[in-house]
């Protein structure tokens, strides 16, 4: 028997918010798409994990078992086979499938505040830190001079007291 | 009954939480004794009426009331009782009800050992958290009752996710959940603080303890969490950079900057207003990451635009929460006195810069996470035909975490050993000579071993050598006799200085150390070794210094499942080290295919192994890989929890404990 309830949430969710990075067991390179050369097929496997698996959730095509992240696989062997080289064929995935399928987005325009952010909080921080601690260094130290007349007030009460 | 006496239960509560956010803060204001008064009662009430309500669903689970849809969709008659149990945390309804039932018990146990406190500030603290557990209560009752029923009733449940039926679904959401919600307290503790107007160093020792508490849950919590990704996924990653395990990142990584600056203004009474801002922070980022992973934004926009009630209600609890607070940080904290004057170059100092790298660390978590989301809202809302899609994984965060995460460690043992308000930056390098010196014999050594290797790994052996050699350091120092170690008579005198060092000495050399064990367990990935082969029965293949052989394929069955095992023997030369049962499951309920996979552990290491497809004439597709030092990995974090779990016994720190010396410390604060 069949139950109709309602089953509003994706079961992905729920193994997602338990910090499964996805649901599918991954598979990922299977042994009949391995490059006879190590050299080409150690930069295949580089390169594949810098590609999304346009089917999953954050999944590189070499982490995933999807029948999308194979075929991906094996067009990414196919053009190095055929003398690309790792940036041509990059192009050549981002021309088909957008720069969704770049794990690594370009640095470029409006990806700026992306790349830039972590260190531009560093600097923002640094120089507040900065500021706050010279602020302080001057209230702590009381080393403002006194003015004339307090400098006289001052030679006032001593005069008085000697 | 018991299911309608949980659902009653939890609507009291929520009146309760009503109550306890308006009366206590209402008795601040207008400086009532009697209305502060109710805010300890009201929030054990209330406590123990989430509990009820907690309680009854987990009654309906094991007794597998198919009534209940929440049981129906995720329970199964022939499941074993602990998974019963543990599917009660397994949804979303029944996680949100363990959300709020940590939120409440916080709420209890500050309301009991809160005796020692003024009375102000924990009417304050009391007020804010019923606050919390108000909208979370409503948002359960409103959207997500886990009490709904159904008719007619079926006759068997749908049955548990596969993949969550697992020893590390038990335990891994409470982990976490007791470290997100943890937060809540300094959450509390901090609008307190700014509603009362005043803060100072015995705020920070209040809310300390709780701060810790936290973070050790989440340290263990996230580390779990990996494992259970580890073993679980099939091939051995341990971290993802996922959106999801970013989000328990955020809150950890802002908590242990918290954690820091609570330190500093205990001993120091500096850094207030920051503390105050970071205990906002911290657990805005809990409550972010529960949006984030709660609303559905994370599959995709469109799945939140889709059935957007969940998502909208979260993210208003967010604003209200997150806005009001900062709000009220806006208002006030230019109110509060400034303390505490230091030299750059002191443990204040460094302290600041380790908050410093720990919030740019946070920032680019944070950015990462939700930069894609942004600006696919931003360019679709310009251009609706075409927003712009990116993925950001983990090529970004390795590039833009760890150039801010090595300085960091890099600089632990130095603001480890100087000392408060002015510090001796020569002394302390001539102190840690020994340390450094040793770290660098240990990279040129490992560097020599494994020569031709990746070169990344020595360098991170020797990091990690240096945090754990680094923090002994301090510990060594202190214990110093007067005339050096080797004087007659002088190595007793040397341990019963240590031994009769602070708890928090020893806990702050233990967490540090532990980051370095973690260190080495993920440097040592890079000698990891990988074979994808197709096995043949009888056959065997090697795997980094060991051999593997496939001794056959067996079915096998489980209690709800059906499977089939490869069964693999691993072998050092001639003698054989153990067997590895990887296998294939089949979930009655579901009918939805897993992977289990078999680990052998040797030494550090692991020999992992997992199977991609058995074929009829016998044969086995196999991911084989030896990963060396990987149990250092969460051997490290739980050294860390264990370091955290010893500063919070140090006597300064357990609250209201009688001061007595030489205390046993039979009692842990909480």
């Amino acid at each position: 028997m069949t139950v109709r309830a309602p089953r509003r949430l994706p079961a992905l969710l729920l193994a997602a918010v338990l910090g499964a990075a996805s649901l599918a067991p991954a598979f990922a390179v299977q042994p009949d798409e391995i490059l006879a050369d190590p050299k080409l097929e150690g930069r295949a496997r580089q390169l594949s994990a810098e590609l999304r698996c346009l089917v999953c959730q954050n999944q590189s095509i070499d982490d995933s078992d999807a029948p999308l992240a194979r075929d991906l696989r094996l067009v990414v062997r196919d053009k190095l086979k055929s003398g690309a080289s790792d940036q041509e064929v990059r192009d050549f995935l981002v021309a088909r499938y957008g720069e969704f399928v770049l794990l690594k987005p370009s640095f470029s325009g409006k990806n700026l505040i992306l790349w830039l952010a972590p260190f531009a909080v560093l600097l923002a921080g640094g120089a507040l830190v900065w500021t706050n601690a010279r602020k302080r260094a001057v209230l702590a130290g009381a080393s403002a001079p006194l003015t004339a007349e307090e400098q006289a007030e001052l030679d006032k009460v001593l005069r008085k007291e000697g | 009954m018991i299911v309608e006496v949980g659902h009653y239960a939890l609507v009291l509560a929520f009146a309760l939480s009503l109550v306890l956010s308006v009366i206590p803060i209402w008795g601040v204001v207008a400086r009532d004794g009697v209305l502060m008064g109710t805010a300890r009662p009201v929030a054990l009430v209330m406590a123990a009426l989430v509990a009820v309500s907690f309680v009854a669903l987990t009654a309906a689970y094991v007794t597998s009331d198919f009534s209940v849809v929440n049981v129906v969709q995720n329970s199964h008659s022939a499941k074993p009782l602990v998974y019963k149990i543990s599917g009660v945390w397994s949804n979303h309804e029944g996680s949100m009800l363990l959300w709020v039932l940590i939120l409440a018990v916080f709420a209890a146990a500050v309301a009991v050992r809160g005796s020692g406190m003024p009375q102000r500030l924990l009417a304050g603290v009391l007020g804010a958290q019923g606050a919390v557990a108000a909208a979370f209560l409503a948002f359960i009752l409103v959207t997500s009752n886990p009490f709904a029923r159904l008719s007619p009733a079926p006759f068997e449940g749908q049955g548990l996710n596969p993949l969550l039926q697992d020893p590390g679904l038990a335990i891994h959401p409470p982990l976490l959940y007791l470290g997100y919600v943890g937060f809540s307290i300094a959450f509390s503790f901090a609008v307190g603080a700014l509603i009362e107007g005043r803060i100072d160093a015995v705020w920070a020792r209040f809310v300390r303890p709780w701060t810790l508490v936290a973070w050790i849950f989440l340290t263990l919590g996230i580390s779990m969490g990996s494992y259970w990704a580890y073993y679980e996924l099939g091939w051995g990653g341990w971290w993802f950079w996922d959106p999801v395990e970013n989000a328990s990142l955020m809150p950890w990584l802002a908590g242990t900057a918290l954690l820091h600056s609570t330190v500093v203004m205990e001993k120091r009474d500096a850094l207030k207003v920051w503390t105050i801002l970071l205990s906002i922070l911290t657990f805005s980022l809990s409550l972010i990451g529960t949006f984030l992973v709660r609303s559905g934004v994370l599959t995709s926009v469109h799945a939140f635009a889709t059935d957007p009630t969940r998502g909208t209600f979260i993210l208003a609890i967010l604003i209200i929460f997150i806005g009001g607070s900062l709000a009220l940080f806006a208002w006030r904290a230019p109110m509060l006195r400034q303390g505490g004057i230091f030299a750059p170059v002191s443990r204040e100092g460094a302290l600041v810069l380790n908050n410093l790298f720990l919030a740019a660390s946070c920032a680019t978590v944070f950015v990462g996470t939700l930069y894609p989301l942004a600006l696919e809202a931003v360019t679709g809302w310009l251009d609706p035909a075409n927003p712009a899609k990116i993925s950001v994984g983990a090529p970004f965060f390795n590039l833009t975490f760890l150039p801010l995460a090595i300085p960091l460690l890099l600089a632990v043992p130095f603001g480890q050993s100087l000392a408060w308000k002015r510090g001796d930056l020569l002394g302390v390098a001539q102190r840690l000579v020994t340390a450094g010196v040793l770290a660098v014999l240990v990279t040129v050594a490992v560097l020599a071993v494994t020569w031709g290797g990746p070169v990344a790994a020595p360098l991170g052996i020797g990091l990690g050598a240096w945090l754990i050699l680094g923090s002994l350091t301090e510990i060594v120092t202190r214990s110093r006799p007067a005339g050096g170690f080797f004087a007659s008579g002088n190595l007793g005198k040397a341990l019963s200085r240590a031994a009769g060092l602070p708890r928090s000495a020893w806990g702050t050399a233990l967490a540090h150390a532990g980051i370095g064990l973690t260190v080495i367990g993920i440097a040592a990935t890079a000698w990891g070794v990988e074979r994808i082969v197709t096995m043949k029965p009888g056959e065997t293949v090697d795997l980094g210094g060991y051999q593997v052989r496939l001794d056959g394929v067996a079915p096998r069955n489980g209690p709800d499942y059906r499977e089939t095992v490869a069964r693999l023997v691993v072998l050092d030369g001639s003698k054989v080290l153990g067997t590895l049962e990887p296998g294939k499951r089949i979930f009655a309920a579901r009918n939805m295919p897993t992977s289990e996979a078999g680990l052998l552990t040797v030494g550090l290491g692991q020999v992992y192994a997992s199977v991609a497809e058995i074929e009829s004439d016998g044969r086995a597709g196999l991911r084989l890989y030896w990963k060396p030092l990987v149990l250092l990995i969460w051997l490290g974090s739980v050294v860390m929890a264990l370091g955290g779990g010893l500063s919070l016994l140090d006597r300064r720190v357990r609250l209201g404990a009688p001061v007595r010396s030489r205390a046993p410390a039979a009692v842990p604060a909480e």
